[in-house]
């Protein structure tokens, strides 16, 4: 329990670091690259390789990468959507998130179980 | 292309905006480590790359710049969604970054220490970004 309360402080922490760093910076889109920042990792890598090792950390790196392409492509399908049709972004943002769902899927499925 | 700091930027955050960023992020880290935990890191590492902060942040910048044009009299709700993609597509770039981070790591971390390791995909991740949303700038990709 304390370790999970850490992580929480530590994560919200650095989300917050990060966002503000993003809010600053100009143009938008170049704050835009602090909204896929490494924040969770950062977070808990340290943690992690203290109390599991750090053969742990070099799985979910490989597993991350996975993850990182599926963000990608949302983030593509995200900015479409919003640019082409103007919804509001919380819906665009939330109706397509399934997109992450199935490129990790997918690629979990044909990359990292094996 | 005028890349500079805002700093007035950071009066348009409001304390519950904050809050709500501290939420996300410390929930998703706490979700994160719990799939780890429960089913192992292949999965669980999946997770650390998951947009969980992306969805508020877009509606967070949504709403600044509707409360800008508002301000200066103008009904900005197009205006702010547009802002809103221009800011999905720069998160775009930082998700190929994110990419790079996880490479380093996953291949320097075997024979590295996670002290030089750490700064070192740091580095790579914000190399990739700015490259990615450079060449994204430069060929109107």
């Amino acid at each position: 329990m304390p370790d999970l309360l850490a992580r929480f402080l530590i994560g919200g922490l650095v989300v917050i670091l990060f966002s503000i760093i993003g809010d600053i910076f100009k143009p938008k889109s170049l704050g835009g690259i602090f909204a896929a920042a490494p924040t969770i990792a950062l977070a808990s890598i340290t943690l992690t390789a203290h109390q599991h090792g750090t053969a742990c950390v070099t799985v979910e790196a490989r597993s991350m990468i996975a993850g990182a392409l599926a963000f990608f492509v949302y983030a593509c399908a995200v900015s479409f959507i919003l640019m082409r049709y103007r919804p509001r972004s919380l819906i665009a943002a939330g109706a397509l998130a399934p997109i992450w769902f199935a490129v990790a899927a997918t690629l979990y499925a044909i990359w990292l179980r094996k | 292309m005028l890349i500079g700091i805002n700093v007035a930027k950071l009066r348009e955050g409001k304390p519950h905006e904050y809050l709500t960023r501290f939420l996300f992020g410390g929930a998703v880290t706490v979700i994160a480590s719990l799939i780890t935990g429960r089913y192992g890191p292949i999965l669980g590492g999946l997770f650390m790359a998951f947009p969980g902060i992306f969805a508020p942040g877009l509606s967070m910048t949504e709403t600044h710049a509707i409360e800008r044009k508002a301000a200066a009299g103008a009904i900005g709700t197009l205006f702010a969604r547009a802002e809103a993609s221009v800011e999905a597509a720069g998160a775009s770039a930082g998700a190929l970054g994110l990419a790079a981070f996880a490479l380093v790591l996953w291949k320097f971390l075997p024979t590295h220490t996670l002290a030089l390791t750490l700064p070192l995909a740091s580095a790579a991740w914000l190399f990739v970004s700015v490259l990615c949303w450079w060449l994204r700038k430069r060929f109107h990709i």
